[in-house]
């Protein structure tokens, strides 16, 4: 189903200097979602601070991060740069030994053009762990991005499915399904093909969204990132494939591209009114009817209301850091409140487009007039238009 | 190439934002990539700063890096000019930026012929120095840069002022108790009857600059920051320094009577009358501060010959040393600095007052070294305060690296006769609490709520499936307690007898209803 966005939604790109953090930040979540991990970011002492700041207190918990901290020698390619990183990485594994190694690639190995991608196998083959390398820098990334980068060098790990997709693919056009619908009883689920669901949470929030899908009979198969490397899902042609983040662009076109997967877009699953429509547009793709979403939408909405009640009315104008600020917006306006402009970082149209659409219908829906989206803002420009 | 996860000090155009935003109406401009202007918010968080910081970043990317920065660079200057109209815009590269060794000289000549600000590039090299050397160097440089300017236009009032007065440099934003120590020098000062020329660069304008030789000396509170800008000064206008560190009350004596000798000396030129600030010093050791007198009192000999190490910077480490030893009795057994290139200058000041000397920035040697000494008590920064966590010693934060808790909002100087209450404090406290938790150790005096609560839950009979209990784990355990109950409780209203992982979760939703 095509989305067409509407010519008054207007997204423009104003190419300025805005504040947002440096896409290594991703590490400091990331190593705690992935329980077997180690990240080694390759930068200098300016990444290293800002991840020792970012980290805080956690930086005395033992973190499964080091820095490989780039010095002069380094930066003049007088030292052979894959000894020291193998050095490093025996040190790593010595150490810590874990699943996978995952080394990000910074500003610094952008421009002295270090060669990662072409050291990592070798290294990975005399070391005997897996090298994985995602160049998360701040040249052509903002923040959430590098999460990005980091689960769509994933995705090439991920292993092929058991059995034969073919199939897999006759089997799912019967739909057949084997309910029990006993009034307290979960249902088994329906016979569908395989879905994966990808972006980093919680794991108690993957559960939920797990149960979620359980309740409408559709059984998730697995999460990338899992919550070990060792436990990765299968990936190939006829898995069907949905994100939970809107930043994760690059993700998605790697797994519709090399992976051969199926893509749902649907809008994410921030807010109740989220949440729903991202239940709803994962439902039809399996034959599934979706049950009760109507009734427990509402009753989310009801125990909120003291808050609602407190923002009714009130405007919010977003300067735009995270990636998150569509879906945030869109939620806020179904809050009630008025929301002046959307700055975001970058926008993936095709990627986040069920999102827009979203956006759109809850504007016309709250009757408000919708945002101004503003790639790229200028934070100056942006504190002026605050002021008019 | 090494394996790092924390440094002592920060990377250099850190130290140069940090002299940048501490002047009033300097605006500094950041060649970087995005995401290295975590500065700014870092400033704003433990300053807690209500405007914003007068810093942006000229952002350096893919196009850059092919073409260049060209116009970028010198729009951005002329931008801030004309937005903000500060006195001074100073240009400063990163580590990453600097790699790309663009002319960036040649922008701020370029634009200062059009600006109507000055602009200054920072001239730091960001491969061989840290963030206290980069600091020490841009205040040194902006220095330099008004005073050779009013020199060349012979603007230059020759003349002393009448009454003695001194500047204080050093004083700058994100310093370890800056702020408190400031305050307690202005009281020292006027108490003294000495005039505060200027204080730079916090809250300084580049404007006055011109203005700091007619002050009689300088003084030198941090020599790890400072100290250029004060040799500068001395040798191309005579100004003397003092650069002891006036903490505890050995030193402070010896500052206060280091300011006499210098005021006496420019006094007797014009016969004005000579200051004796021996009965002040008296009084303020004697009674003003209760640390000299406590440190003899019984509570304290309790800590006579316990065995401390201290790591920090040069000026803290070296005089928390000295007081430990000269004024409290107590025995250091290593003392450390991260400051590497002030080494000799440390352990001058320390021989004879410890076991021995540690020079170093790898966080992982120190933690070695406490390991090894088992001391009593540790005196560090941050990252001390957390090997002692993991060790069970007990520590004293005394030195930057620091967190949020190390700029507090009341007034905590370590500096004049209030600092030696604070560091006093500091130090019994320390002690004590440690003494403390072995005595709950040896007499077993944690609650015992723990048991009341758990015969709660057998009494009721409810059973958690292994999921559940799987899920429960999950959660941090200072929360653990409380999902515990509330799920226990509606279940019971449900009429249900296993909770699994769904009641879980309804009985979360169910909390908000």
């Amino acid at each position: 189903m095509s989305v067409k966005i509407d010519e008054t939604l207007t997204v423009e790109c104003e190419t300025g200097n805005y504040h947002t953090f440096c896409p290594i930040s991703c590490v400091s979540w990331l190593y705690q979602k992935i329980e077997d991990s180690f990240f080694l970011v390759v930068g200098t002492k300016t990444c290293g601070y800002f991840l020792q700041n970012a980290l805080g207190v956690m930086i005395f918990a033992e973190p499964r991060y080091a820095m490989a901290e780039l010095e002069e020698g380094d930066i003049s390619a007088q030292l052979n740069d894959y000894e020291g990183l193998k050095k490093l990485c025996i040190r790593i594994r010595k150490d810590r030994d874990p699943s996978v190694i995952i080394w990000i690639g910074t500003c610094t190995t952008e421009i002295i053009k270090m060669d990662l991608e072409g050291m990592a196998p070798k290294l990975e083959w005399e070391i005997g762990i897996p090298i994985l390398v995602a160049r998360a820098n701040g040249l052509d990334y903002a923040f959430t991005q590098g999460e990005d980068t980091v689960l769509a060098a994933m995705a090439h790990r991920c292993p092929e499915p058991e059995f034969s997709v073919r199939e897999r693919k006759e089997t799912s056009q019967n739909f057949l399904t084997f309910h029990s619908r006993k009034k307290e009883e979960l249902v088994e689920y329906a016979n569908h093909p395989s879905l994966v669901l990808f972006g980093s949470l919680p794991s108690n929030v993957a559960s939920q969204l797990n149960l979620e899908l359980k309740r409408q009979s559709i059984k998730v198969s697995g999460w990338l990132p899992a919550q070990k490397y060792t436990d990765l899902p299968s990936l190939g042609d006829g898995v069907y494939v949905c994100g939970v983040h809107p930043f994760l662009s690059r993700t998605a076109t790697t797994l519709i591209r090399r992976e051969k997967c199926q893509l749902i877009g649907a809008p994410f699953p921030i807010g109740p009114d989220g949440t729903r429509a991202w239940i709803e547009k994962i439902c039809p793709v399996f034959g599934v009817e979706p049950q009760g979403l109507e009734e427990r939408e509402e009753r989310i909405w009801e125990g909120l209301k003291d808050y609602l009640d407190l923002v009714h009315g009130k405007s919010v104008f977003f300067m735009g850091d995270n990636l998150l600020e569509v879906s945030l917006a869109r939620f806020l306006i179904r809050c009630g409140m008025i929301v002046h402009e959307i700055g975001i970082p970058y926008m993936d149209k095709r990627y986040q487009a069920a999102e827009l659409s979203l956006l759109q219908n809850t504007c016309i829906k709250m009757c408000v007039p919708i945002p101004r989206i503003v790639e790229k803002p200028d934070n100056s420009n942006q504190i002026r238009r605050i002021r008019e | 190439m090494k394996l790092a996860y924390w440094m002592y000090a920060g990377p250099a155009h850190i130290g140069t934002l940090r002299v940048a935003s501490s002047f009033k109406n300097v605006h500094a401009i950041m060649h970087a990539p995005l995401g290295d202007d975590y500065f700014n918010v870092m400033r704003s968080m433990l300053e807690r700063e209500r405007d914003f910081t007068a810093a942006t970043a000229s952002i350096v990317d893919r196009h850059v890096l092919a073409r260049g920065s060209q116009e970028r660079v010198v729009d951005n200057i002329l931008r801030k000019d004309q937005e903000e109209h500060p006195d001074l815009i100073i240009l400063t590269p990163t580590c990453t930026s600097s790699i790309l060794q663009e002319d960036l000289h040649n922008f701020v000549n370029r634009a200062s012929i059009i600006s109507h600000s000055d602009v200054i590039f920072a001239d730091v090299d960001h491969y061989q120095v840290n963030e206290i050397q980069a600091a020490d160097r841009t205040l040194e440089q902006v220095v330099r840069y008004y005073l050779d300017r009013c020199h060349r236009q012979e603007k230059w009032d020759q003349f002393l002022t009448d009454a003695p007065s001194v500047n204080i440099i050093g004083i700058f934003t994100l310093g370890f108790h800056n702020q408190h120590d400031c305050r307690e020098l202005r009281r020292l000062l006027r108490d003294l009857d000495i005039e505060i020329n200027q204080i730079i660069p916090e809250g300084g304008s580049v404007e006055d600059l011109q203005n700091l030789p007619k002050a009689w000396f300088n003084l030198i509170p941090y020599r790890e920051v400072g100290l250029m800008t004060a040799v500068y000064l001395n040798k191309e206008y005579g100004m003397p320094y003092i650069s002891i560190a006036p903490m505890g009350a050995v030193d402070m004596a010896e500052w206060i009577r280091q300011i006499q000798k210098n005021v006496n000396t420019l006094t007797l030129s014009s016969s004005n009358k000579r200051v004796d600030y021996e009965p002040y010093i008296d009084g303020q050791t004697r009674f003003v501060s209760q640390a000299a007198w406590f440190s003899r009192s019984i509570d304290c000999q309790n800590l006579t010959g316990k065995e401390t190490v201290v790591f920090g910077d040069t000026t803290h480490a070296a005089s928390i040393t000295k007081i430990l030893v000269r004024e409290m009795g107590i025995r250091v057994s290593c003392a450390g600095t991260y400051c590497k290139h002030d080494a000799e200058w440390f352990k001058e000041q320390i021989q004879g007052f410890c076991d021995e000397i540690l020079i170093t920035d790898d966080h992982a040697e120190v933690g070695d070294m406490i390991a090894h000494m088992e001391p009593s008590a540790i005196f560090g920064t941050q990252m001390e305060r957390h090997i002692g966590k993991r060790l069970d010693i007990p520590c004293g934060v005394i030195s930057a690296p620091v967190h949020i808790q190390n700029f507090p909002l009341g007034y905590r100087p370590f500096l004049g006769y209030e600092g030696t209450n604070q560091i006093a404090d500091l130090i019994y406290n320390s002690f004590a609490l440690g003494m403390e938790d072995h005595l709950l150790d040896i007499f077993g005096g944690h609650d015992t709520k723990e048991i009341i609560s758990k015969s709660l839950s057998t009494d009721i009979g409810l059973i958690w499936n292994p999921e559940s209990r799987l899920e429960l784990s999950k959660i941090p355990r200072f929360a653990r307690e409380k999902v515990e109950i509330n799920t226990e409780k509606f279940a019971r209203q449900k009429g249900i007898e296993t909770i699994t992982v769904e009641v879980m979760y309804a009985a979360k939703e169910a909390l908000n209803t």
